[in-house]
């Protein structure tokens, strides 16, 4: 790897196949990342989207093929990367406090640490007050916020997020997604973002990649530019934004039953 | 306010028409073997003045206390071991899917055999009778992790001794405790089975005698008491349960 | 489990532990564990004398008595207790009692009140199955989605319509998983029945076997039980597997 290419690009994806028995997932796959920007896997469902992000973190080994983060190869679960699961993965059993340090208590920092920690990011996604209540008695939006927490206090420069809104109700889905335009920019973070909602990849996203299924391939990388610096409630009027999903979806119908 | 206390009085009122109907078919004269309701009672309260009873209980809870120790140190075990292990689940589950099925009880003549009539044979129809509900239990749930949760650990970089720890043995102890519990129900079928099929001793005993000599209060009364002891025993130790477990998700347990 | 490549099949290990069991019985360490092939060669020799017909008769008998019962009694009362709101606080105490209750204190009395016989062994078997029958038909039926049955009623349904064409289908997937459930119980309700009644069934042979000390009869026997209590259980799980698919997708 030169230089050059590990500074723009926090995560390189390099001709990856993975099979599942005789179904194919994803087939010769190649995708650059680059840093401080989110970038969202768009596709209809079994387009393997969600592989490939578990090929990334790391939890999924590849068939083929090879991904790069900053530089390393991965072979596994790193420090330098963070999920945030789709259906939370919370511990019903731990308090807030110990769920949102929980990825800290895994690796060992002492205890008055990782809390002292885990409390600055509670409060971050606004849910001081809640550090002693449990998983059960949190809406779903509020779960979710957990586990975002959790995500960014081990401090990984890529953040990996699984359909991370769609089991919360579309209030908060919009909520979070303006939530999300500020994370992005204020935490010098990479973000990997797995949607099926085209609405939500084009406001959020700084570059979207368009999976199509059978076998999996990236069809289409979309920059949208011109609402990024825009507020955050005039981007869902704005006619690059209205033209952008127009598109993908005109790209998207032929694959839907 | 009677809404408020409907559940209650309704269970009252149940109960005083089922005690009620056994006080009238007594009365009546149904059979020469059914005492009414009050005479059994009376019986229990003179079972207890005396002190038999519990002299009765000290005797039929120790082989079943003993029994029920062992199944839940080897059965938890083992059940750990099957779900996190597929070859030791291939090889030993089978084991436990059969004798789940199968009427152990008719291997107490073949115990009684062995190992005489004295405790080891009773401790052994307990271990029989529970064992099987307790392993396959705590093997499904451990098998059963939700596979979000574990990797979420992977992800955050748990080792697998964390993971086992912090993780999966969290998750699956409502459902080991449920099956603890059932194997406890199972275990009070066996401990009196045991008294009453291989020697008389404590419940057995009274209910026992008091069958030969004609005495059916007492029968009546010790084993009215004995499954009153199991119901409630049962009932507290599931108050418990959903104390410590509140809030975790409590998938079913198998019976 | 994978060995190079094959699948082995589920049950496939205890063709590993009856060769042990071989080896064991072969190498005679213990009076009380035959070889595996003696066992099987006794088998085959008493599996058609009269004592064990009549063994398997009376068993049978009583297994059937007892699990029709359970059935026929069981299903109606969890229909009931599901739809009515007074029945089933009124009942729902008791059944639950009884589900947890040690049923074999209630042994000597049937013996007392109904004989050394068929009827007591009937009735054991019967309350042995019967509680999880209830409770499995009753929560089958409190889980039916209410627009199901808004549909049958909105097009007119009699209410005998609506439970044999609504209720008793859409519970149908928690009522077999009940009667499984219950089956296996009735199976060692039968046998606890004889073991302490001692004059029918296995309950009499088995006391026949144990007091003249033969082995080989004794476990064959015991086999021959564990193996039809074990069909019967496959049976009745995959016939619930057969509507599961519906359980699912409610």
């Amino acid at each position: 790897m030169d230089g050059i290419m590990t500074t723009t690009h926090a995560v390189e994806v390099r001709n990856v196949f993975k099979n599942y028995g005789d179904v194919e997932a994803l087939h010769d796959l190649s995708l650059d990342f680059p840093k401080g920007e989110l970038t969202s896997l768009l596709g209809p469902s079994g387009c393997g989207k969600t592989t490939l992000l578990k090929i990334i973190a790391g939890l999924l080994p590849a068939t083929s093929g090879e991904v790069f983060v900053n530089g390393e190869t991965v072979t596994g679960p790193g420090p330098d990367r963070a999920f945030v699961f789709q259906d939370f993965a919370l511990l019903p059993w731990a308090s807030v406090l110990r769920n949102v340090a929980f990825g800290l208590e895994l690796r060992n920092v002492p205890k008055s640490e990782r809390e002292a920690k885990a409390e600055k990011y509670i409060a971050d996604v606004g849910l001081k007050g809640f550090e002693h209540k449990y998983p059960h008695q949190l809406s779903g939006g509020m779960r979710q916020r957990v586990g975002l927490a959790r995500a960014l206090s081990v401090d990984a420069q890529v953040l990996l997020m699984d359909e991370p809104f769609s089991a919360v109700d579309e209030q908060t889905r919009r909520k979070f997604q303006e939530d999300l335009l500020d994370l992005v920019q204020n935490e010098n973070k990479t973000f990997i973002f797995v949607t099926h909602s085209i609405e939500e990849a084009v406001y959020v996203s700084d570059q979207i990649a368009l999976l199509l299924p059978r076998p999996s391939r990236v069809s289409e990388i979309i920059r949208p530019g011109g609402f990024r610096h825009k507020d955050p409630d005039s981007i869902r009027r704005d006619s690059e934004y209205l033209d952008i999903v127009d598109d993908i979806w005109k790209s998207l119908r032929t694959y839907v039953e | 306010m009677f809404l408020r206390y409907r559940p209650l009085l309704l269970k009252i009122l149940s109960t005083v028409l089922i005690f009620g109907a056994w006080e009238i078919a007594g009365r009546a004269g149904v059979s020469f073997a059914f005492p009414t309701f009050l005479e059994s009672m009376a019986a229990l309260w003179g079972l207890t003045v005396e002190g038999t009873i519990f002299t009765a209980y000290a005797e039929t809870l120790k082989p079943l206390a003993v029994g029920i120790v062992i199944s839940a140190f080897i059965g938890i075990g083992l059940g750990v071991w099957i779900g996190l292990s597929r070859k030791f689940d291939w090889l030993v589950s089978p084991i436990f899917i059969v004798m789940q099925s199968a009427p152990l009880a008719a291997l107490i003549p073949l115990l009684i055999m062995v190992y005489g009539i004295g405790l080891t044979s009773k401790v052994f129809v307990v271990c029989i009778m529970a064992m099987p509900v307790i392993v396959l239990n705590t093997a499904g749930a451990v098998r059963n992790t939700p596979v979000h949760l574990i990797e979420m650990g992977q992800s955050f970089l748990g080792t697998r001794r964390d993971i086992i720890l912090k993780i999966i043995m969290p998750s699956a102890s409502p459902i080991i405790f449920a099956g603890l519990r059932l194997g406890v129900s199972a275990g009070f079928i066996g401990a009196i089975l045991a008294e009453l099929k291989i020697t008389p001793t404590g419940v057995g005993d009274i209910i026992t005698y008091s069958r030969s000599i004609a005495d059916y209060p007492n029968m009546y009364a010790a084993i009215f008491s004995i499954i009153v002891f199991a119901v409630l025993f049962l009932n507290f130790v599931e108050r418990i349960e959903n104390f410590l477990f509140k809030g975790n998700n409590k998938e079913l347990v198998s019976d | 489990m994978n060995v190079l490549g094959y699948k082995l099949p589920a049950m496939s290990s205890l063709i590993i532990w009856g060769a042990l069991w071989e080896i064991v019985g072969q190498l005679e360490l213990s009076f009380f564990l035959p070889a595996l092939s003696d066992i099987f060669v006794t088998l085959t020799e008493i599996i058609g004398t009269p004592p064990f017909i009549k063994a398997l008769k009376e068993t049978a008998q009583a297994f059937a008595l007892g699990t029709f019962f359970a059935v026929s009694i069981g299903i109606p009362v969890g229909i009931l207790m599901g739809k009515n709101k007074l029945a089933d606080e009124f009942l729902l105490p008791w059944v639950n009692v009884f589900l947890s209750a040690p049923l074999t204190a209630l042994v000597p009395v049937l013996m007392v009140l109904f004989g050394f016989g068929l009827k007591a062994i009937v009735i054991t078997t019967t309350l042995f199955a019967i509680w999880i029958i209830v409770l499995n038909t009753r929560a089958g039926v409190k889980q039916i989605n209410p627009s199901l049955v808004e549909m049958a009623n909105s097009f007119g349904a009699s209410s005998f319509a609506a439970l044999t064409k609504i209720y008793f289908w859409a519970a149908l997937p928690e009522i077999l998983s009940g009667v499984r459930i219950g089956f296996i119980r009735a199976v060692k309700g039968v046998i606890i029945g004889q073991l302490l009644i001692s004059i029918v069934g296995f309950g009499a042979l088995f006391e026949l076997y144990s007091a003249q000390f033969l082995m080989t009869h004794f476990w064959a026997v015991l086999l021959v039980l564990f193996a039809m209590a074990f069909t019967l259980s496959e049976f009745l799980a995959h016939l619930e597997r057969k509507v599961e698919y519906y359980a699912s997708k409610r």
